[in-house]
């Protein structure tokens, strides 16, 4: 008998503020531990939180983005735990009234098919700081550069039936949060961050068990401790067993996972009102001048790449999915002034790359500017595909060179030679030296003829370094041989 | 000097009649010689003081200087000060110097106020008598063997003591009136939002609110237009015009409806207490006022609602307070768990533990609805029975507290009887309405206080109805027999520097 997978995701997205979301310190990546936490996220003594606004607009933005009630009034709670990367001693979160109620996201298969997977909620919180394990002899150094960066927890429904949805899921979020620009969309850096409540079932029993997997930092990670987890408690119960509710953690590196604690171990957390901070009430009209200042979302993106630009479905689909996918195919589009060649080339030998090399598009080496110059090039007949590759290539290695697609053009000496003056000198040359294959070529049946020009052509690019336009070529030196026939 | 009103001083600085260097000689020779006795203060900033002082006296000599300049206070040791030791009464911030100035501190520092130490406190505000503090219980001035109420028992009795002429205090359930009451000065507790929490180390979030303390109403009126002010780094701060204090203090009373709570003449309370309060009423209606009988139906739920939320509300202020990053650290942890474990043990004392664990019990899961929530209602009510009441009177009157100041030790063992001393206090800053005490007669030898509870944001009219108050009476005039008997050595002595218990 099959057994049926639920699963419910949670997930973090950092967004993109200036300042934290209760103190006006910094939230920039990778500074010097403990450089960017002022009194307030140090929990001084005395010190209060004040709300980041900005924070509180994209948080109203997302659950606009995804057709979610926008709660007129909110609050914060205080969630208790000790932790040394947490100052205060309690997470500022909010419980019982989230700014964003619930919601819808469609996702597409690979089939084609849509599926929605409903959004429970979202709601805005801190992120805590980072504790570091290693570099300390036996201690433990805390970074409070994190703490206080501002955060929404979507949490979805049990709407996710493998790890295949879940991964369209992810991606579509992705898309979205980095679309309306709340989220800089960095998984490396942890900017979105997803846990997986997975449990299993025979069709039409009640759930079954679940556990949570925390803090996956990457859709690969997620979709194999997906995977792994269903098998494992798919193993239990065929042996008898039985689930146990538990938080689970899955270390990508070694692809394994062990479980942290149980349900009985579990904190209580004694969430309570924040007094510290008043209700946020939110104005309508204010809602609506967020939802005026929309930008497109990838739907719509996508709907136009299938209009303005005749691509397919699936191409357009990729294209608009992530919004630094899409910047770049349009600024290489823009560049290249064609749109089928720039997403060709995106999906083809840039995505290759980029995927081989675990490389996000904003981290390119190959610029859309470059790429969109590199097309021109191919467009206009001044190097071949095969050199193009080249050419991407030398882009690619050399990501520090500011270099444009001519330079390096110019410097591989690869720009092909369309110059008809000098292709006829070529073909002119060719000949003369090639008395027996003209000779050949005359006495030839017509119908054997273009198979014989395979030797000139040759011959020619040989002469020319590969540097002939081959079309040019052709069309020459098929004109010279006829006029001596 | 020590026994001018700080109007008094602030005349006779601009009169140079003294100057403020003169002044805070004086003062600091006085907490020198006499705060053995008291412990009123856990730090005595000499140095800092008479470097104020002069820099004060620079600005007087051009003029038109803010009231304020060159008069020396205090600052109960729960407002953060740059550069010095802020205990909040506790070993676990015993060597902590906070890096920046609590908003209330800033306004003082740019009135030009002379700051002449931190006031001593009930650990972390945490009691009625100052006997929690980690530097020892503060001695009531009028009989060295009574509390002097608390927690801001430091602050009530260096002015009872004439140590300093005025100082700032925080109110969470009566720790500015009660040791008010109990030391014979005046205090205010305002609105809750009208003074900045900013930098003041939080007990209970929604009850904790700063004011201050002097000798009478007009005092207290002058320190309020600079302690109150609407500060965005406090997100309770209501953004709300601070009028002049002074300005309405001469206003007649005639037409004022004074409303009497039945609640608050019941059982428990002192009968020379009552009598000194009906006096008080007697003089109100001499000075044109109407007494009305009112009912406040849930005040017999304050003290229990009180003891839910704010401990609920501590318990995790004081999460913060793990050994990690500044504040009592335990030797030699051996892990993160024995780390906080110990820190918190030694750190903190019995009743802020006591708290704690109330608290935390409060909010645990299967509790919450019973207690804290419950508690929440229950406030609500007690809210209500306030707005009903304050459509019918002006204001509203009764005892500060039951008693006059007790001895030391005579309800330690019963945390019950010491959270009843709070039983006419509590319920005001449950609603977030302004409260006020003024001493209103000696009962045993001990003073004891009026309340005057206002309407939100009646602080004016509050100050007026007291200030007239003290001009047909001499309560507030009275001094400890204690400190008139001392013959103090030599004023030019030079002061011992640095900081003092």
């Amino acid at each position: 008998m099959s057994w049926e997978t639920v699963i419910g995701l949670e997930i973090h997205v950092q967004l993109a503020t200036k300042t934290k979301i209760f103190s006006g310190a910094s939230t920039a990546f990778g500074a010097a531990p403990n450089t960017q936490a002022c009194a307030i996220d140090l929990a001084m003594p005395g010190t209060l939180p004040v709300l980041n606004k900005k924070a509180v607009d994209m948080a109203i933005l997302f659950g606009l983005a995804i057709d979610a009630e926008i709660n007129l009034v909110s609050a914060f709670d205080r969630k208790n735990y000790f932790y040394p990367d947490l100052p205060k001693g309690y997470q500022t979160t909010q419980l019982d009234k989230p700014i964003v109620g619930p919601g819808t996201v469609e996702i597409t298969l690979a089939d084609g098919s849509h599926k929605n997977i409903r959004i429970h909620h979202a709601h805005l919180e801190e992120d805590a700081g980072k504790s570091l394990h290693e570099d300390f002899d036996g201690m433990s150094g805390i970074d409070l550069n994190r703490a206080g960066t501002p955060l929404i927890e979507i949490v979805t429904e049990p709407d996710i039936s493998n790890a295949e949805e879940a991964l369209a899921f992810a991606k579509k979020l992705h898309g979205l949060v980095t679309s309306i620009g709340i989220c800089d969309g960095k998984m490396s850096q942890g900017s979105l961050r997803f846990d997986v409540n997975v449990s299993v079932r025979r069709p039409d029993e009640p759930l079954g068990t679940r556990t949570e997997t925390k803090n996956l930092n990457s859709f690969r990670f997620m979709e194999k401790a997906i995977a792994k987890e269903v098998a494992r408690q798919i193993d239990v119960l065929e042996d008898g067993g039985t689930i146990r509710q538990e938080t689970r953690l899955y270390d990508g590196d070694t692809d394994s996972a062990r479980s942290m604690r149980s349900k009985e171990e579990a904190n209580d957390y004694r969430y309570f009102p924040c007094p510290d901070l008043l209700p946020v009430v939110i104005e309508q009209n204010h809602i609506e001048a967020l939802r005026a200042s929309l930008p497109e979302l990838p739907e719509a993106r996508k709907k136009r790449y299938m209009a303005d630009y005749s691509l397919s479905d699936y191409d357009a689909g990729i294209l608009s999915d992530d919004a630094s996918m899409a910047h770049y195919f349009e600024a290489s589009a823009e560049v290249a002034d064609d749109a089928k060649l720039a997403a060709n080339w995106i999906m083809g030998e840039l995505s290759a790359q980029l995927n081989s090399s675990e490389t996000d598009i904003n981290d390119s080496p190959v610029s859309a500017e470059q790429l969109g110059g590199l097309i021109v090039r191919i467009k206009d007949g001044s190097i071949s595909n095969k050199m193009a590759r080249t050419v991407f290539e030398a882009l690619w290695n050399n990501p520090a060179d500011k270099s444009s697609a001519d330079d390096i053009i110019e410097q591989l000496g690869l720009k092909q030679v369309s110059d008809s003056g000098a292709i006829e000198t070529l073909v002119d040359e060719v000949i003369a030296n090639s008395a027996q294959q003209v000779a050949n070529y005359a006495k030839a049946d017509a119908s054997k003829r273009p198979k014989m020009l395979g030797y000139f052509v040759g011959q020619i690019m040989k002469a020319s370094k590969g540097q002939a336009n081959p079309q040019q070529v052709n069309e020459v030196l098929l004109k010279k041989l006829d006029a001596l026939i | 000097m020590h026994n001018k009103t700080l109007t008094e001083l602030s005349k006779g600085l601009r009169s140079g009649e003294f100057s403020s260097v003169e002044l805070t000689h004086h003062f600091l020779n006085r907490i020198d010689q006499l705060d053995g006795v008291y412990n009123s203060f856990i730090t005595v900033t000499a140095e800092q003081a008479l470097a104020q002082a002069a820099a004060a006296d620079q600005q007087l000599a051009k003029g038109n200087t803010p009231v304020l300049c060159g008069v020396p206070m205090a600052h109960k040791d729960i407002f953060c000060t740059e550069g010095v030791r802020t205990s909040c009464g506790s070993r676990m911030l015993d060597t902590f110097v906070p890096p920046y100035n609590a908003t209330v501190v800033e306004n003082f520092a740019a009135a030009g106020a002379v700051v002449l130490g931190k006031t001593n406190m009930d650990e972390f505000a945490m009691g009625s008598s100052n006997e929690t503090s980690y530097y020892g219980p503060v001695k009531n001035p009028w009989q060295t063997q009574c509390v002097p109420g608390g927690s801001s028992g430091g602050s009530a009795a260096a002015i009872a003591a004439r140590l300093t002429p005025a100082a700032t205090a925080t109110d969470t359930g009566g720790s500015i009136r009660q040791p008010a009451a109990l030391c014979g000065i005046t205090g205010l507790k305002p609105t809750y939002g009208r003074v900045s929490r900013w930098g003041m180390i939080a007990f209970a979030s929604s009850l904790d609110q700063g004011g201050p303390m002097a000798r009478n109403a007009e005092d207290v009126a002058v320190l309020l237009n600079t302690m109150a002010s609407f500060d965005d780094k406090d997100s309770t701060c209501l953004e709300r015009p601070v009028p002049d204090y002074t300005a309405t203090l001469n206003a007649k009373l005639d037409g004022l409806t004074i409303g009497v709570p039945e609640q608050y003449f019941g059982d428990g309370l002192n009968p020379a207490v009552e009598q000194a309060v009906q006096d008080a009423l007697r003089e109100y209606e001499n000075l044109g006022a109407t007494i009305k009988d009112i009912s406040l139906p849930h005040s017999n739920l304050s003290v229990p609602a009180y003891y839910v939320i704010a401990p609920a509300e501590a318990s995790a202020n004081l999460s913060r307070f793990d050994g990690v990053r500044y504040g009592h650290r335990c030797d030699n942890p051996q892990d993160l768990e024995d780390l906080y474990k110990r820190s918190r043990a030694e750190g903190f004392g019995d009743e802020v533990k006591r708290r704690i664990l109330v608290g935390a019990y409060c909010l645990s899961a299967g509790y919450y609805d019973a207690y804290y929530k419950k508690a929440l209602q229950v406030r609500r009510l007690i809210q209500q029975d306030f707005v009903a009441a304050f459509k019918q009177v002006d204001i509203i009157m009764g005892p500060t507290c039951p008693n006059p100041a007790f001895e030391f030790g005579s309800k330690g063992s019963d945390p019950v009887a010491m959270y009843l001393e709070d039983i006419y206090t509590i319920a005001t800053n449950l609603a977030g309405l302004p409260g006020m005490s003024i001493p209103c007669g000696l009962v045993d030898d001990k003073p004891v206080g009026l309340q005057l509870i206002g309407n939100y944001f009646d602080e004016a009219r509050m100050l007026n109805i007291a200030h007239r108050f003290q001009q047909q009476t001499d309560w507030h005039q009275l001094a400890p027999p204690s400190i008139t008997n001392v013959s103090l050595q030599d004023e030019s002595i030079a002061h011992a520097n640095g900081e003092s218990a």
